[in-house]
């Protein structure tokens, strides 16, 4: 009987075990297909083995006076006070997009001096600054 | 004045703490079958200090006391009242101190409402909750005073960012923290009753109140951040896997979970082990959200303003509630033996339950993965929405067919004499979807057969209700929640698959066609308000297969403070489709940027959710009236 009822036990346990482990591989497999670099555009510069048939983010702030629209596009330039990247972008910008503050944009790299985004996020907080940008501007006040 | 009352209140609060946790402990020791009437008091009398300590900040807020620093960065004289008393817990300080007041509240509610309950297992559920509420107390006054002063006086605040400006976000924060605080309820009770051996369907009972309660108001809460984001952020979007969103959809889960499993530790006195590891987890999960939230670690859409000291305070509180939790639970655990039978009704229970944790794990793997992976390699990321819909949508499909088999079911036992009748329902659910299919010739296998289990699923509890009437015994919110939430499921598919959506840039004046619509910008108002200037859109949307019109008003809203601009959505609804139509301009360009979308069903994905909610909260009304 109580042979029975452990190898009962371990069956389950194995049965779990395995489906547990089959899921983990599962989204593991999803995510990896599904992961979104953010890079700022000095990193860009600097990476040597970017994929551009790939999803990535670029997050940085918006150069002042950089900003041009036209009958289905809108075009600026994403800084993060050492480096540049051209953008364009087709579509709608979010709430507190504008000249001189901080942006992500999602979209693909044509070359390392120009990305076309398909989203722009919004931002909740208009102090907010790119990490890579305050890390800069820090060291200058330093 | 204001600052050094506060401070009073705060500080007569958290020593009303110290001394509930100190009377408490001797009234362990002590026998007779009462609680002393001094915890009473005390009880009520520390929630007096922080309910007024919150009304003095509530005040600072309405007659913009700037002296205080918490009101200067976050208010100003010329915002509208609502959002002057919203502006209280739109920002860390407060939404803390709102988060203390409702554990405060919530911890006196239950020493009241369970008079009926051991007084050891209440006792010691009162000690531990008085250790949270110091906990966040000795957070709140060393790293996030509201009460904090600032000299000289300021004579305008900075203002609040206008996004927050808004009644859905005015009412989001206080509702997520009933479910979140709510947690913590049961989460001292859990621990109490390991201690006291104070289990079976009496703990059942007693917390059943409290998880129903906090899962209804986390519900709502959603729903309330859900229209919120929809309407004005700009997206046309309702869910956006975002890590903030995630942290609050983490405890649901959990929450979803412990109101089913409860049922079986109510009526079959079993799977009492697992129930006490869910409640600890919920809480656990909740701060652990409030923690992703406020540390910054997030690389989220949200970024509030924050700072990594609290981060750190956060995870040491947390750690410290996790390790103590874990000895507590090994050191009393008892073991105790389970009997299921395969396919009755507990065993159903267990595998929503097994799916609630598959959903949890896969949002947290989606949602800390950034974090782990910026830590060892420093490599920022984030994770596209797209991931949890492939991990999760398959899985819908099982789990809404056993979310109609469980409720017919039985207690014990694995009868079920529904075979043929369950069959015929399948049939009927593919001969609507192929019906469906030959009009629409949506390809997506996956999507035709969630389709057809949602529909599978609100048939059949459809029947449930009609059985019920033959038993003259009625389980409505049951009946509700899952026919409410095979709706949602149902609606929200068929919103993801018809949604349009276009992008286009006209001059004032201009007109321009595409598809079946004609969308002309007619003209441009200028109006003042009283804390902003906005600039509204005349926009007609003329479709042409159908010859009918539209009209609809986008505005710009400029804020004076701080100067910010936000793209007001204009939103026509009626219960078939919502037409969308947000309207921007970038640094004075003569283009304006217009986004016209069509979505199907969204007021019904929004009842639908309520409708999820009210049958929860049916549930409560009677067990009220029993005792």
């Amino acid at each position: 009987m109580l042979v029975r009822a452990a190898k009962k036990r371990i069956k389950i346990l194995v049965a779990t075990l395995s489906l547990l482990i089959l899921i983990a591989i599962f989204s593991l497999v999803v995510l990896r297909d599904n992961i979104l670099y953010f890079l700022s555009p000095t990193e860009i510069k600097n990476s040597e083995n970017l994929n551009y048939s790939k999803k990535i983010r670029v997050g940085g702030m918006v150069k002042t006076g950089s900003v041009s629209i036209n009958n289905n596009e809108i075009n600026f330039i994403i800084t993060d006070l050492s480096n540049e990247i051209f953008v364009t972008f087709k579509g709608t910008v979010p709430n507190l997009f504008s000249e001189g503050k901080g942006v992500v944009a999602e979209g693909k790299l044509k070359d390392k001096k120009f990305f076309i985004a398909k989203r722009i996020l919004a931002k909740h907080d208009e102090n907010y600054m790119p990490p890579s940008a305050e890390k800069i501007l820090n060291k200058d006040v330093k | 004045m204001l600052s050094n009352l506060g401070n009073l209140f705060i500080t007569l609060t958290l020593l009303s703490s110290f001394l509930l946790i100190y009377y408490s402990a001797v009234g362990l020791k002590k026998n007779g079958s009462l609680i002393p009437e001094k915890i009473f008091r005390i009880s009520k009398t520390q929630c007096l200090f922080t309910i007024l300590s919150f009304f003095i900040l509530l005040v600072a807020y309405i007659f913009s006391d700037f002296s205080l620093i918490n009101v200067y960065e976050n208010s100003h004289t010329t915002k509208p009242l609502l959002y002057k008393i919203s502006g209280v817990w739109g920002n860390h300080e407060g939404s803390l101190l709102l988060w203390i007041v409702i554990l405060v509240i919530f911890s006196l509610l239950f020493l009241n409402l369970n008079k009926l309950a051991d007084k050891k297992f209440r006792l010691f559920t009162l000690i531990f909750q008085n250790i949270l509420i110091s906990g966040f107390l000795i957070f709140l006054i060393t790293n996030s005073n509201p009460f904090s002063k600032l000299y000289p006086v300021p004579n305008e605040g900075m203002g609040l960012n206008p996004i927050l400006q808004d009644p859905a976000l005015a009412i989001h924060p206080p509702l997520l923290y009933l479910g979140f605080v709510g947690s913590s309820i049961y989460f001292s009770a859990a621990l109490a009753s390991l201690i006291t051996k104070y289990n079976g369907s009496n703990f059942a009972k007693t917390i059943k109140f409290w998880v129903l309660t906090s899962w209804f108001f986390q519900t709502i809460g959603i729903l309330a951040g859900s229209i919120w984001a929809y309407y004005e952020l700009g997206w046309g979007g309702y869910w956006f896997w975002d890590p903030v969103e995630n942290s609050s959809l983490m405890p649901w889960f959990l929450m979803t979970a412990l109101i089913h499993s409860i049922l079986i530790l109510e009526k079959k006195n079993d799977i009492y082990l697992w129930v006490i590891i869910l409640s600890i987890l919920t809480f656990t999960m909740s701060v652990t959200g409030t923690f992703l939230v406020r540390s910054g670690i997030l690389n989220s859409v949200h970024t509030f303003a924050n700072d990594p000291s609290r981060g750190l305070y956060i995870l040491i509180f947390l750690s410290i509630m996790i390790f103590s939790s874990l000895y507590i639970f090994y050191k009393y655990a008892p073991s105790k033996k389970s009997n299921f039978q395969f396919l009755s009704k507990e065993f159903f229970i267990l595998i929503n339950n097994w799916f609630m944790i598959f959903f949890l794990i896969v949002v947290l793997i989606g949602t800390l993965y950034p974090i782990v992976l910026e830590v060892i390699s420093e490599q920022k990321i984030s994770v596209g929405p797209p991931y949890y819909v492939i991990v999760m949508a398959p899985f819908l499909i099982p789990f809404l067919y056993f979310v109609s088999r469980g409720p017919q079911a039985q207690w014990f036992s694995a009868q079920s004499n529904n075979k043929k009748k369950n069959f015929l329902v399948l049939f009927f659910s593919v001969v609507i979807i192929l019906v469906f299919f030959y009009f629409t010739k949506v390809k997506d296998v996956l999507i035709n057969l969630i389709l057809i289990f949602s529909i599978y699923l609100i048939l059949q509890t459809i029947l449930d209700f009609f059985r019920n009437i033959k038993k003259n015994y009625f389980n409505l919110s049951r009946i509700i929640s899952h026919l409410a939430f095979g709706f949602l499921i149902f609606f929200i598919s068929i919103n993801s698959i018809f949604s349009t959506e276009y992008d286009l840039n006209l001059k004032n004046g201009e007109k321009i066609k595409l598809d079946n619509y004609e969308i002309e910008l007619k003209d441009l108002n200028i109006l003042n308000e009283k804390n902003y200037k906005k600039i509204v859109g005349n926009v007609i949307i003329r479709d042409q297969k159908k010859d009918t019109f539209e009209f609809l008003e986008p505005e710009i809203r400029v804020y004076n403070m701080p100067e910010t601009v936000t793209y007001e959505a204009s939103i026509k609804s009626n219960l078939f489709f919502d037409t969308y139509v947000t309207m921007s301009n970038l640094s004075g360009s003569e283009f304006y940027n217009l986004k016209f979308q069509r979505k199907p069903f969204m007021i019904l994905i929004w009842l639908s959710i309520i409708f999820i909610g009210v049958g929860g909260f049916l549930r409560l009304l009677p067990m009220r009236q029993k005792k």
